[in-house]
């Protein structure tokens, strides 16, 4: 769903045209196809890139530092972490467990688990948000019983928190799923027959297979807690300062009309993206050579 | 896989049934619950009314069709870019392979912002369309041009992989039996990639009508015209109208699950398909 590892392994080689048999494409049909590729990828996904930097940086480096270190920004980003930093690991566990449970075992609903595991996929952000409201805001369901013990929930970082969770909850889980039931149980059986308990089993036989899986899933967990805007739109509040994460700080710079001071946010979080793209890279690498590994 | 579970010597089910359906049940399930109980609060009259008032059928009908077309776009062209990067080995190859997750990775906010110094009036590229009468920001286009953005990887990653692993023998055997490569492509490869097609078209749909982040600088969020349905939402929470909200979150999680419900169809009915074969 959210671009598995295993979907771009490097083709094995480009097929070769051979003369009268045309199982492949001529060079001009080819070329032609490239062409409209990276015509379109420039167009739709590098030219998008490529504007974040240049705006953020227009007014020169002296705008884009002051930019960076105004306290706004700088508790923008510490909420930005703080958020990341629980509800990535709590996802984490979250992603381990079901997957041991949905690959290792067979059981009654497991279809209709899945199902549910992928719902926050189909849920719109605004709505995710809209339901912590619901549940904890002031006329909420369970808002006035945390009121009466002084804890707010929404329009503070603990409904950020819940609505990240909900955005990032199938991403761990997504990327072990496949892996894991692919791998099947025949190594962890063996070892469980050799006398290893549980969690020795998962730490040293269950882990090493699946942890660049794991680390490409902790990533894209982290890029979309860090980068979630509708959901956590509707429960912040932004009270500046205080409830207002990085992404939610580029919109009111943005709605003020300091385009500079906005794109050198935004800068931020296009970093925090490529880095992503980057790990995926590495992950995919380690996995082909692992495989190699395997093979050969 | 039918039937209760069969006896395992591995150990863990209980902690990790446990673990999966607290967490999923806090997080997911009475989150979700809350929508559906507040609808029930709202009688049938109040809320037919609120779904069937013409500036919320209007903001449906927006997201609706910017999706679709987004989608098709995408359909298209993601099936040109999976293709590429399956089928050809060039320079850049990988560059452009990883610059197709960008979307996924890359917070909305900053999409819809980046977008929409592109092709506002005054912008990268909307400078040169302004004189040619092409309104891109502030009208249903940009919007589409927003949905495309975010739908893209949705198509290449789910095309891609089939792709990889299709059988080239199929093919020699087309060509061998005399079929040319414009129809063999047609009448082998296409059928083949039909399953994965379709799931990435609803896949995108499904994520352009519930999509706000990248959507709202670019749309000019004018009623009528161009204010999506999760725009009209916010809208509506932040005047207080928590019933007005709740009835047009309904009707657009519903139209969220039958899209989850075609592409496990989807899914399910190709999985029968390889099986047969």
């Amino acid at each position: 769903m959210a671009g598995g590892i295993a979907t771009s392994r490097p083709a094995h080689g480009a097929p070769t045209a051979e003369r009268g048999r045309p199982t492949s494409e001529s060079p001009a049909v080819k070329w032609l196809l490239i062409t409209i590729a990276v015509i379109f990828l420039a167009a739709v996904v590098l030219l998008p890139l490529i504007t974040v930097f240049v705006e953020g940086l227009k007014r020169g480096w002296n705008v884009y530092i002051s930019a960076m270190t105004d306290p706004d920004a700088v508790s923008a980003l510490k909420l930005t972490l703080l958020v990341a930093v629980i509800a990535v690991p709590l996802n984490t566990i979250f992603g381990i467990a079901a997957s041991w449970l949905i690959a290792k075992f067979s059981f009654r609903g497991k279809n209709l688990l899945l199902t549910l595991i992928d719902l926050p996929f189909s849920v719109s952000p605004v709505i995710a948000g809209f339901m912590f409201l619901l549940l904890f805001g002031a006329q909420g369901y369970l808002g006035p019983w945390f009121d009466e013990r002084g804890l707010q929930i929404v329009f503070a970082p603990p409904g950020i928190i819940l609505a990240t969770m909900f955005v990032t909850f199938p991403f761990v889980a997504r990327e072990l799923i496949p892996l894991m039931q692919a791998q099947g149980t025949q190594e962890e059986e063996a070892a469980a027959t050799l006398g290893a308990k549980g969690f020795r089993i998962f730490w040293s036989v269950t882990l090493p297979n699946i942890k660049w899986a794991l680390l490409y899933g902790l990533v894209l967990c982290n890029a979309r807690a860090m980068g979630e805007f509708g959901a956590v739109s509707v429960v912040s509040g932004h009270i500046r300062g205080e409830t207002n994460t990085l992404p939610l700080h580029v919109e009111i710079l943005y709605n003020e009309y300091q385009f500079s001071a906005s794109f050198a946010a935004a800068s931020l979080l296009m970093l925090l993206a490529l880095l992503t793209l980057g790990a995926k890279s590495l992950v995919e690498w380690k996995t082909a050579q692992r495989n190699q590994d395997l093979e050969g | 896989m039918k039937g209760s579970r069969t006896r395992s010597v591995l150990p863990g089910f209980g902690l990790t049934m446990g673990i999966t359906v607290f967490y999923l049940g806090i997080i997911v399930l009475i989150p979700l619950s809350c929508v559906i109980l507040k609808t029930m609060e709202l009688s049938w009259a109040e809320f037919w009314s609120t779904v069937t008032a013409p500036r919320v059928v209007a903001s449906y009908r927006i997201s609706l069709l910017t999706s679709l077309a987004a989608a098709l776009v995408n359909v298209v062209f993601g099936l040109i870019v999976a293709w590429v990067l399956v089928r050809y080995n060039f320079p850049g190859r990988r560059f452009l392979d990883s610059l197709v997750d960008l979307p996924f990775a890359l917070p909305t906010a900053v999409a819809g912002i980046a977008l929409t110094a592109i092709y506002a009036p005054n912008g990268w590229i909307g400078q040169w369309l302004e004189p040619l009468g092409i309104k891109v920001a502030f009208t249903p286009l940009g919007i589409t041009i927003a949905l495309i953005f975010i739908g893209l990887p949705f198509i290449v990653r789910t095309v891609q992989p089939v792709l990889q692993d299709l059988d080239k023998e199929m093919e020699e055997a087309a060509a061998m039996l005399g079929a040319g490569r414009w129809r063999t492509v047609l009448r082998v490869v296409l059928p083949e990639l039909t399953p994965a097609l379709l799931t990435g078209f609803a896949l995108a749909f499904a994520r352009g009508i519930g999509e706000y982040g990248s959507v709202v600088f670019i749309s000019g969020n004018m009623p009528m015209k161009t204010e999506i349905a999760p725009l009209l939402i916010m809208t509506r929470l932040e005047s207080f109208e928590l019933e007005q909200a709740t009835a047009i979150a309904v009707v657009l999680l519903l139209i969220s699950f039958a899209m989850l419900l075609l592409i496990n169809y989807i899914q399910w009915r190709a999985g029968k398909r390889a099986l047969a074969e």
